[in-house]
């Protein structure tokens, strides 16, 4: 078999050969179980808590937990906007990279608070090692909290009535030093040993073999890469992100990389069998985003390895692929792979340029973002995902007659309506973003003559995907996008902002209001929802709602240029 | 929100000493056992040094070339051209490169010149190129250096890595020890 292939049977094959055990230990840590660990974290849990001055047994409700979650949000988008606007004269700056504009400032604060890791800068030049460091802390704790406010789903989804679903702030840090850190540190470790710079120095300077003079930008990187790639953050050190050779030096890495982006999204689900003891509900949610997966990630591949048609036109090999924007060492095969990784979790971070793949691959990896839960982020992908368990259990139970019924509770209006806000939410930001930015261009096409590098049905994939992203809060773009304009900067900052926190808000209240209803014993009048069938009903929906709303713009961007193409 | 606030900033603080102080700290404490201790890969020949998973530019008839990069290797500002497939700029490139190729290396056939050698990487730093990227290359080096054919193709074939444990990946020639190689024939 082709070994590129091989090698992308083998990341998904071990990614979920550990995502099983780590969802197992999840799960534990959730349920407050004994696990090996408990020696070191212990006593570290204990000390966060004391000098936070925290009380983590508080039992908290619903509105407790979005009000705890929304503070520690804005305390720490604050703290960004002040490091990043004044990174000219704190500490840890040696190449003297300047500060950030208030515009970028407030863009790229959104978008590492957020879990979203959007970059309108690149990070060799736009960032002091300061920066940088400020931003890898967002990146654990944004993760911390994606997975935080999921264990309060699962926490709601127990079969029993009550208001009390544990404590935000117990979570949070369980989640920061049991699962992101220990698994951080072992992945910075293995990048450190293949190549990838952890130093304060600044950069590098030397001349070539053939006389010209480079400079090598470095500092402390493998920290930095090892986490984005862990809490589906996925904002590079580097501007290219992992596609440059001291971000991911070797095929190695790019399997730890590449296993990284859906470890945590997919030990999620595990985790949510475990802790509600249903195996079987898990089997079928992991089957339902195994499914739409592989139909994104195959034809991808397929595309990718077949090259570009307008490069074979003009008569040479193609034996590699498409290899625009791509690296020799990864190949086209596990760059496509990447690709659909990235943008149906919510990580965003490229090991090839989105922007130079062939049409399909790119609309495979907008719809990767417009369904965001295939996997999904870190806690907000399977929190997505809840909001298609309940319209699709709403959609069934009208269907066969029945009181729509989750897990022991009764689905009402008011639910269904929040849940049908949220499912149109991210259609709206979208087309309404794309629409917005498209009618500025045409209007004027000079003013904005910077926005677009590439013409035609290409130039127009561009803005939409740079919207899908923010919504999303993916990350990755088609960075031929002129995006560090106020106009970028200011659209997709507050579509993220509304993308991350409004799709939290309503699944929790979902959660928090089914939780305080009479728990009602499965009866034979009951629709099951751990069954196939009902898998096939939930996959039916997210396909329905993602077509509806995002067939007609995919027709005028990438199917466009894929029909001029072929 | 008030009675949040306080805690949120304490919490705040002990993140920051814990995540961005400590754990960065602890990397870099491992790194220094590392080979580079954290500083960049390097090999040493004739007293100079080179960062040999970062690439290089070669561009002259006496060297294998690397691939074609937008940001002409420029380690401290990489980058891809993120052209789209159907760009016509973009085309026109590929096509004067293809051009280039042929004026340089006469005997080869438009057909065998594999795509990598035309476009240009994600990050702008490829260190690597294919192995049919050398192999079209022999005999314009072997003429410009006066060598034979064979002893360049021994050395190609020296340079192969093979994909990880002969399984997975790609097969590729890291362009920079090529040429330190070639330098030493």
């Amino acid at each position: 078999m082709n070994t590129e292939i091989l090698g992308v049977v083998l990341m998904y094959a071990t990614v979920v050969a550990l995502a099983i055990p780590l969802g197992r230990y999840i799960g534990k840590i959730f349920n407050y179980e004994n696990t090996w660990l408990d020696k070191i974290f212990n006593p570290l849990d204990r000390l966060f808590f004391k000098l936070s001055g925290i009380d983590p047994s508080k039992e908290m409700n619903w509105k407790q937990h979005l009000a705890a979650l929304l503070t520690t949000n804005a305390v720490w988008f604050v703290l960004s906007l002040f490091v990043l606007s004044n990174m000219s004269w704190l500490p840890l700056n040696p190449d003297k990279n300047p500060s950030m504009s208030w515009d970028l400032a407030f863009n790229t604060s959104v978008s590492f608070v957020s879990n979203t890791n959007l970059q309108h800068y690149s990070g060799e030049t736009g960032l002091s090692y300061m920066g940088q460091l400020i931003l890898m802390l967002w990146q654990f704790i944004s993760a911390a909290t994606g997975i935080a406010i999921c264990a309060v789903v699962f926490n709601a989804m127990k079969e029993r009535t009550t208001h009390e679903l544990g404590n935000f702030y117990s979570y949070f840090v369980r989640a920061c030093t049991r699962i992101l850190l220990p698994i951080a540190f072992a992945g910075a470790v293995i990048l450190v040993f293949n190549g990838t710079p952890m130093t304060f120095e600044g950069k590098d300077s030397l001349t070539t073999l053939e006389g010209a003079e480079q400079h090598i930008s470095r500092g402390p990187a493998a920290a930095f890469v090892s986490i984005k790639q862990l809490g589906t953050n996925g904002g590079g050190y580097y501007g290219p992100n992992s596609s440059n050779p001291m971000e991911n030096p070797n095929y190695l890495t790019n399997i730890l990389e590449t296993i990284f982006i859906f470890l945590i999204p997919i030990a999620l689900v595990f985790a949510m069998g475990y802790v509600l003891k249903r195996r079987k509900l898990a089997l079928m949610v992991y089957g339902v985003m195994t499914a739409g997966f592989l139909c994104l990630v195959i034809p991808a591949i397929y595309y990718e390895m077949n090259g570009n048609p307008a490069i074979a036109e003009m008569g040479i090999a193609q034996d590699m692929g498409s290899m625009e924007g791509k690296e020799v060492r990864f190949g086209s095969a596990a760059s496509a792979y990447w690709a659909i990784n990235t943008t149906s979790t919510s990580n965003g971070s490229v090991n090839a340029m989105h922007d130079s793949m062939t049409p399909l691959t790119g609309m495979f990896a907008m719809i990767g973002m417009m369904v965001n839960s295939f996997y999904g982020g870190v806690g907000v992908g399977f929190i997505n995902f809840y909001i298609f368990i309940i319209l699709a259990v709403f959609i069934g139970g009208l269907m066969v007659g029945r009181t729509p019924e989750f897990l022991g509770k009764k689905v009402e209006a008011k639910e269904v309506k929040i849940a049908m806000i949220i499912a149109l939410l991210h259609p709206l930001m979208i087309l309404g973003g794309t629409a917005l930015a498209s009618f500025l261009y045409a209007g004027n096409p000079e003013v904005y003559e910077g926005w677009l590098k590439n013409p035609g049905f290409h130039g127009f994939s561009e803005m939409l995907y740079e919207f899908s992203s923010s919504s999303a809060n993916n990350g990755s773009g088609f960075e031929g996008l002129g995006d560090n304009t106020p106009f970028w900067n200011l659209a997709t900052g507050l579509v993220m902002l509304l993308a991350r926190y409004l799709p939290i808000i309503g699944p929790v209240a979902i959660a928090g209001i089914l939780a305080s209803k009479k728990f009602i014993p499965e009866s034979a009048g009951t629709l099951k929802t751990d069954t196939s069938t009902f898998g096939i009903l939930i996959f039916a929906v997210i396909a329905i709602v993602a077509a509806l709303a995002f067939f007609p713009a995919l027709t005028l961007g990438p199917l466009a240029e894929y029909f001029s193409l072929y | 929100m008030k009675n949040n606030l306080i805690p949120a900033i304490r919490l705040t603080l002990v993140c920051l000493v814990f995540f961005c102080g400590l754990y960065t700290l602890a990397v870099w404490a491992v790194a220094q056992l590392s080979p580079g201790q954290g500083k960049g890969l390097v090999i040493t020949e004739n007293g100079k040094n080179y960062h040999f998973n970062v690439g290089q530019s070669f561009t002259s008839d006496q060297y294998f070339w690397s691939r074609p990069s937008a940001v002409a290797y420029d380690a401290a500002a990489s980058g891809g051209s993120n052209y789209g497939p159907t760009n016509p700029d973009h085309l026109a490139e590929v096509q004067q490169r293809i051009n280039h190729f042929l004026e340089h290396n006469p005997s080869i056939d438009k057909s065998e010149i594999p795509s990598e050698l035309v476009t240009a990487s994600g990050s702008g730093l490829d260190p690597h190129i294919s192995v049919q990227a050398a192999l079209v290359q022999v005999k314009r080096i072997a003429r410009a250096r006066g060598l034979t054919e064979n002893s360049l193709l021994q050395l190609v074939e020296k340079h192969t890595e093979k994909p990880l444990l002969g399984l997975f990946g790609t097969e590729r020639i890291n362009v920079l020890k090529l040429n330190l190689g070639l330098d030493k024939l």
